[in-house]
C-alpha cells in the first residue's frame, strides 16, 4: 500500500518536471504547445545514446540532457515558435502536431521503434525499507531531484528579479514592455528553461516511462491532464495536480485495472467542465 | 466556389454583385445567387465518379478518400463555419463504426437489421446522440478548454470501446460485419464495386445536405456566430442553440462517415476513435481549406495519394513528411489547397469584386 503511494508520488513528481515546461508556455504565454513532449524525449534519447552507446555515467546525462533539450527548446523559439505567438490556437494546435509527427518519425527513424531500456548504475538500483514499506532507490532518488527543482523554481519565480519579471510579462506584457523589461528575451529564456526541464524529465524518467517514438503522443494527455486539473498560472497548482494524477494512476492501475485510464480522463473533463480554470486557482482571470 | 458565397454573404462584402446593384438585393436573393452551382462542382463529381473508371485497381482507396472527406467535412461544419475548435471528431467516427458494425452483427448479415442505409441511419441517430450530449460541454470555456474537452471525450469513448469486450470485441475490434446487400440488390463484394457507389452516393447525398445547410439563413448564422459570438447574440441569434445543432449535426455527419467505413471494410476496430483519427481528419480538412465546403473532399483526395506516393517510398516514415507539410502550411499557407488555388486565381485574373479570399 505505501509502496503504491510511493510509486505515485515518484510518478508524479516526475510529471510535474515534465509538464513545468509547458505550463509556462501555455499558462504564462498563452502558447498551446501540444509538442512538448518531444523535447522530454530527446532528452530522453539522449541519455539512451550517451549510456548504452557511449558509457557515459548517468550523473553527466542529467544535466547534458537538460543543455540539450534548453538548446534546442531556444533554437526552435527563435526560428519557428515565435512565429506563431499570435496565431490562433488552432495554429499553434495543428503547428505542434506537425512538430510531434516529424519527431516521432525522426526517432522512428534513428533509434527503431522499439522500447529503449536504460541501464542505471547499480547503486540507484534495488529496494530499500522506509516505515515498513519497500522502496525503489531509484524511485527515491527522483522523488529528492524532482523536490529540489520544484522548490527551486518556486523560489525563482516568487522571489527573484527574473521571476518578477516573467510575471510582469506575462501578466502585461505591453506595460511590462513600456518598464523597459525585455519581453521577448524572457520568454525565450523561459521557453529554453521549460524544454530543457521536459529533457531533463525525460532523462530521470528513461527507466520509469517506456522510451519510445510514440512517447510524445501518449503523454500529451497527461501534460495536458496535469494542466487542467492544476491551472497553468502557478506552479505549485501543476505540482499538486501531477502529484494527484500519479498517485491516482497508479493507484488506478493497481486496484482497478479495469478501468484504469478512464477515470482520469473523466476527471479531467469534469475539472475543464465545472473549474475552467483548473482546480487550485483562485479564481483570478486575466 | 462556395467562399465566394459565404464572405459575399458577411454584410461587409455583401457590396460587390455582377449583376445588379447591391443596395436592391434582398438578403435571400443574394443567398439564391450564392447557391447556384459553378461548373467547377460538376466537374470535381463529375471526376469522382469517373475514377471508378479510370483506376478500377483501386476502388476500396477511393471509398476510403469518400468516407474521409465526409468526416472531414463534418470537422468543416462545426470548424469552419461555426468556429468551434474540436480534436475529438474521431470519437464520433468511432462511434458511428461501432453502431453500424453491431447493427449488422446482429442481424447476422440478413436483410431486415443488417441493412446498410438503416445501419447508417443508427449509426448517425447514435453518434448524433453523443453530440447532442457533448455539445453542451464545448459551449463553455475559450478554445484552449474545448480542444481538451473534445480530444477528453474522444479519449474516453476508445477507452470505453476497449473496456467493454463482451460488446465490442475489445481491441480485437469487431471483424467480418457483413451487411446485407443495399437496398436489396447489390451485396458488398470483394473488389469494392459496391463500396465504391455505395460510398459515393452517400458522400454525395450528406454534401447536398451540408451545400443546402451553409447556403440558408442557417448557415449565415453560423458564419456571424464564427465572426463574432458577442455580437451576434445582441442581435437576437440564438447562439448557443445554433452551436448546440451544428455540432450535433456534425457529429451525426461523423457518425455516418465511421459507419460506412465499417460496411465497406467489414470491419470496426478501437483504433476509428483514436487520437490519431481526428488528427488525421483535420489534418485533411486543414490541407484542403477549412471553411470551404470542398476542403475536406479536395483534402482527403490529397492525404491519401501523398499517403500512397510517400507510403510507397518511406513506408515507416511517411509521417514525418505529413508533420512537415503540417508545419508548412501553418506558417506559409493560408486556406490549404482551396486557398492557394484562390490567390492563383486572384493573380491569374484579378477581379475587383472579390472578396477577402484568404480567410480561415
Amino acid at each position: 500500500m505505501l509502496t503504491i503511494l510511493f510509486d505515485g508520488v515518484a510518478y508524479g513528481m516526475l510529471l510535474f518536471i515534465l509538464a513545468v515546461g509547458l505550463c509556462v508556455t501555455l499558462g504564462l504565454m498563452n502558447f498551446v504547445n501540444l509538442a512538448h513532449g518531444a523535447f522530454a524525449m530527446a532528452g530522453g534519447y539522449l541519455t539512451v545514446i550517451m549510456m548504452n552507446r557511449m558509457g557515459i555515467s548517468f550523473w553527466w546525462c542529467l544535466p547534458a540532457a537538460f543543455i540539450f533539450s534548453a538548446l534546442l527548446g531556444a533554437f526552435l523559439e527563435r526560428t519557428l515558435y515565435r512565429r506563431l505567438y499570435d496565431k490562433s490556437h488552432l495554429d499553434q494546435v495543428l503547428f505542434s502536431i506537425g512538430l510531434i509527427f516529424m519527431s516521432m518519425a525522426a526517432v522512428d527513424y534513428f533509434m527503431g521503434a522499439t522500447q529503449q531500456i536504460v541501464n542505471l548504475p547499480p547503486y540507484l538500483t534495488g529496494r530499500i525499507e522506509i516505515f515498513g514499506a519497500q522502496v525503489g532507490v531509484y524511485r527515491l532518488f527522483v522523488i529528492a531531484v524532482c523536490g529540489v527543482l520544484a522548490i527551486g523554481l518556486q523560489f525563482i519565480i516568487a522571489r527573484t528579479r527574473f521571476g518578477s519579471q516573467l510575471r510582469a510579462s506575462v501578466d502585461d506584457g505591453r506595460v511590462a514592455r513600456g518598464l523597459g523589461i525585455d519581453v521577448t528575451r524572457i520568454f525565450s529564456l523561459t521557453f529554453a528553461v521549460g524544454s530543457g526541464l521536459a529533457g531533463l524529465g525525460g532523462a530521470l524518467g528513461a527507466s520509469i516511462l517506456s522510451m519510445d517514438p510514440f512517447f510524445p503522443l501518449k503523454y500529451m494527455i497527461y501534460f495536458l491532464i496535469v494542466i487542467a486539473v492544476g491551472g497553468a498560472t502557478t506552479i505549485t497548482g501543476p505540482f499538486f495536480a501531477s502529484l494527484l494524477l500519479g498517485i491516482a494512476d497508479v493507484g488506478g492501475k493497481y486496484f482497478v485495472p479495469v478501468i484504469g485510464g478512464f477515470i482520469i480522463y473523466t476527471i479531467m473533463v469534469a475539472v475543464l467542465i465545472f473549474r475552467p480554470e483548473g482546480l487550485f486557482t483562485r479564481g483570478k482571470r486575466r | 466556389m462556395s467562399v465566394v458565397d459565404k464572405d459575399a454573404a458577411a454584410p461587409a462584402a455583401a457590396s460587390a454583385s455582377p449583376a445588379a446593384p447591391a443596395a436592391k438585393q434582398s438578403p435571400s436573393w443574394r443567398l439564391l445567387l450564392d447557391a447556384k452551382w459553378r461548373w467547377y462542382e460538376f466537374a470535381f463529381w463529375l471526376c469522382a465518379a469517373a475514377s471508378f473508371w479510370v483506376f478500377p485497381r483501386k476502388l476500396m482507396l477511393l471509398s476510403e478518400i469518400f468516407i474521409l472527406g465526409l468526416l472531414a467535412l463534418s470537422i468543416d461544419l462545426v470548424l469552419g463555419f461555426a468556429g468551434l475548435v474540436t480534436l475529438g471528431q474521431g470519437a464520433f467516427f468511432g462511434i458511428g463504426a461501432y453502431a453500424a458494425g453491431l447493427m449488422a452483427q446482429a442481424g447476422m448479415g440478413a436483410a431486415p437489421l443488417s441493412d446498410p442505409l438503416l445501419g447508417l441511419l443508427v449509426a448517425g441517430l447514435v453518434a448524433g446522440l453523443v453530440g447532442f450530449a457533448t455539445s453542451f460541454l464545448v459551449l463553455r470555456g475559450s478554445d484552449l478548454t474545448r480542444l481538451m474537452v473534445t480530444l477528453g471525450v474522444a479519449l474516453i469513448v476508445e477507452e470505453l470501446i476497449v473496456k467493454f469486450k463482451d460488446i465490442t470485441g475489445g481491441s480485437d475490434g469487431l471483424q467480418g460485419v457483413l451487411s446485407s446487400p443495399v437496398l436489396g440488390l447489390w451485396s458488398f463484394d470483394l473488389f469494392g464495386y459496391t463500396a465504391f457507389w455505395y460510398s459515393l452516393t452517400v458522400t454525395f447525398v450528406i454534401f447536398l445536405f451540408c451545400r443546402r445547410l451553409i447556403h440558408s439563413n442557417y448557415g449565415l448564422s453560423l458564419l456571424a456566430i464564427k465572426g463574432n459570438p458577442l455580437r451576434a447574440r445582441t442581435i437576437g441569434m440564438p447562439v448557443n442553440a445554433r452551436l448546440v445543432s451544428i455540432y450535433t449535426i456534425a457529429a451525426a455527419i461523423a457518425g455516418v462517415s465511421g459507419g460506412l467505413l465499417t460496411q465497406t471494410t467489414q470491419f470496426a476496430s478501437p483504433d476509428m476513435a483514436a487520437f490519431h483519427r481526428s488528427a488525421d481528419a483535420l489534418l485533411i480538412l486543414i490541407f484542403g481549406g477549412a471553411g470551404y465546403l470542398y476542403g475536406g473532399l479536395l483534402g482527403a483526395v490529397a492525404f491519401r495519394v501523398m499517403q500512397d506516393f510517400l507510403g510507397n517510398i518511406t513506408p515507416q516514415y511517411w509521417l514525418f513528411y505529413v508533420g512537415l507539410v503540417l508545419v508548412l502550411l501553418v506558417l506559409f499557407v493560408r486556406g490549404g489547397i482551396i486557398g492557394l488555388m484562390m490567390a492563383m486565381r486572384d493573380k491569374i485574373s484579378p477581379r475587383d469584386d472579390k472578396d477577402a479570399g484568404g480567410r480561415q
